[in-house]
């Protein structure tokens, strides 16, 4: 904007200010009380400035946990959220660029058709569909189990449909370019899609990391053993302690080290990820 | 090297609609083939078919003696430069170059060899390690090119490849185009809409149009004897002037000579034929008014109108003309150079 309004520039300099205190506020708030005492919270004053017991919260959430709030230590269920985050992000990633692959660039009967049954995926989100799916899931023995974990959220269309939209994009002589130069499906996928998919890939699997990272109802429903607990449903379970005040410097410890994964992810992918939303490079 | 043979070649898409009906065409050793034509004139399609990206639906195509009919584009052993260059652009310079070699299984010193041996030929060797995005045009081009050669193919095939340049650059690379043709002797097939591009290439011309082959020969035997009203009115700018007979014996004090065949109704009288004055004795002599003047440089086009004939007549004057729009003008078809046509066939007399 040329206009040079002194007034207009304070005002939504404020409105922006109040938007990040909105935002920010609360996980402030969140990692003050992960730094102080057990009672500190319960004094009727919220303290603003961090306390001494950063370490020792941290430490103790890390590798003890809670045992009252039947919570096995954090690291664990850190482990437990990263390896199904991952398992899910990759493993949708793959799934949507093969069958994405088929749709676009192979003449088969019904093609339309399987895009059609694909894209309707969409509208049955895990939630929808979760009383069969366990059923299902039960049955096969799945309970307590990564695969169970990670595969019923595996199955669904949305990454299918974007790299649909990006194969489009690509140009056909490319692929006659490479038909020419002696390069079967396989190669062609592997030398030339895959690469020029980099950002489209590296920006799904931001997306799809924090998605599974996220999951609350579907990890509470399949696992008893605490073994398989992931972080986001064990904040919950220590929230939810029975007879006594939560221990809220616990609890925001364990909130803050939940928080820290998905943002590292963000911040180390953001350039690609960035590049995927808003470039193709052709 | 080899030479390309196609014989009864038809395709009919799926649906029904039929664009190439019945190509014979004999393409020797070495020989550098245009095709050209209006779009949609199956041009494209046809060459499309010799490389293996489009299923043949009947007819046989060979390449070196081979029939290739089922042969994978790669079993064929052509190389193809495309309109947009199709250059793979995650890769280097040197990447898209090698890719199909590596593809072969060539080994990787000869890989080498001949990358460098192209990149010179190309002035592409300071941009090896270049991504297509940071080259210009004509440097993307020279790389499709390059893709081209280092392959050592039987056959290049060449769709609309200068089409993207700009008209100084274009010309730039029809003469590059030529020489490294005939340096390497490979057989090529070159498809054009550009008729300039058509004439100053090809060894042999063929003039396409709605799936059929119009005429076949050398790019002066087509200028000078064009054996269909299509050819003549394609090949050729500014385009020759076809003109109805009857129109022209309407004209007063104006008679066709007698030599003209039996059956002619429309004669064709190239731009640059005409002379201006009066003319020789015997010559056609007509007069019009000037409606418009494209002065190129060398020469200048006049666009005449002859009262009497319907369409606005075209002339190439040489040099300078100190004609002016709107005057009046004296000029006249030596006989010799009318090329008689008949209507209903479309064909040559």
């Amino acid at each position: 904007m040329v206009e040079n309004r002194p007034l207009l520039t304070v005002l939504t300099h404020l409105v922006l200010i109040v938007g990040v205190i909105v935002v920010v506020f609360p996980v402030y708030l969140a990692f003050i009380a992960s730094t102080h005492g057990s009672g500190d919270f319960m004094r009727g004053l919220v303290p603003l400035l961090p306390g001494p017991h950063l370490i020792e919260n941290y430490g103790k959430m890390l590798t003890e946990g809670i045992s009252t709030a039947g919570a096995p230590p954090l690291w664990i269920m850190l482990m437990n959220s990263l390896i199904i985050a991952i398992i899910i992000a990759v493993g949708k990633i793959a799934i949507s660029l093969l069958s994405a692959y088929a749709i676009v660039f192979f003449k088969f009967p019904f093609r339309m058709v399987a895009f059609w049954i694909i894209f309707i995926t969409l509208m049955l989100p895990v939630e929808v569909r979760i009383i069969p799916t366990f059923a299902v899931v039960a049955n096969l023995g799945l309970l307590n189990s990564y695969v169970g974990l990670t595969l019923p959220l595996i199955a669904s269309a949305t990454a299918t449909f974007l790299f649909r939209q990006f194969f489009l994009t690509v140009p056909d002589e490319l692929m006659e370019a490479a038909r020419v130069d002696g390069a079967g499906p396989i190669k062609f996928f592997r030398d030339i899609l895959l690469p020029l998919s980099r950002t489209n890939i590296a920006a799904l699997f931001v997306i799809l990391f924090i998605y599974g990272w996220v999951q609350y109802l579907w990890p509470l429903l399949v696992t008893t053993d605490s073994r398989y607990y992931t972080v986001v449903m064990g904040i919950k379970r220590l929230a939810a302690t029975a007879d006594s005040e939560p221990q809220w410097n616990f609890v925001m410890a364990a909130v803050m080290l939940a928080m820290l994964p998905p943002v590292l992810v963000v911040i180390f992918m953001q350039r690609l990820f960035v590049k995927g939303l808003v470039e193709t490079e052709k | 090297m080899a030479a390309i043979e196609l014989s009864g070649v038809k395709k009919t898409y799926p649906g029904g609609a039929q664009v190439i009906h019945g190509i014979d065409l004999a393409i020797a050793d070495g020989e550098m083939v245009v095709l050209v034509g209006p779009s949609g004139c199956g041009k494209s399609t046809l060459l499309r078919m010799i490389a293996g990206l489009e299923s043949i639906t009947e007819g046989t195509i060979s390449i070196g003696g081979a029939v290739v009919n089922k042969r994978e584009p790669a079993e064929r052993d052509i190389a193809m430069v495309f309109q947009n260059y199709a250059l793979y652009p995650h890769m280097t310079v040197r990447g898209n170059l090698e890719y199909g070699l590596k593809n072969r299984g060539t080994p990787r010193d000869e890989i080498d060899a001949r990358v460098n041996a192209a990149a010179q030929t190309l002035e592409i060797a300071p941009f090896l390690d270049r991504k297509p995005r940071q080259l210009s045009g004509g440097q993307r081009q020279r790389v499709a090119m390059g893709r081209a050669i280092v392959r050592q193919p039987k056959a290049f095939l060449f769709d609309e490849p200068l089409s993207n340049l700009d008209a100084k650059l274009r010309g730039q690379m029809r003469i590059e185009i030529r020489r490294l043709q005939r340096s390497l002797g490979t057989t090529s097939v070159y498809v054009t809409h550009d008729q300039l591009e058509a004439m100053t290439l090809a060894d042999r011309l063929v003039v396409m149009n709605g799936g059929h082959i119009e005429q076949v020969g050398k790019p002066t035997e087509l200028y000078d004897r064009p054996a269909s009203l299509f050819v003549a009115g394609f090949i050729g700018s500014p385009p020759m002037n076809l003109i109805d007979v009857e129109r022209i014996r309407a004209l007063p004090g104006v008679s066709l000579p007698a030599s003209l065949p039996a059956g002619t109704d429309i004669v064709g009288i190239r731009p640059d034929a005409v002379v201006m004055g009066k003319g020789a004795a015997g010559d056609i002599p007509l007069t019009g008014t000037v409606e418009l003047i494209e002065p190129v440089g060398g020469e200048s086009h006049l666009y005449v109108r002859v009262a009497g004939l319907e369409q606005i007549f075209v002339i190439v004057a040489q040099g300078r003309t100190t004609l002016t729009e709107t005057g009046q003008v004296d000029f006249a078809v030596p006989v010799a150079t009318l090329h008689p046509f008949n209507r209903a066939s479309g064909r040559r007399l």
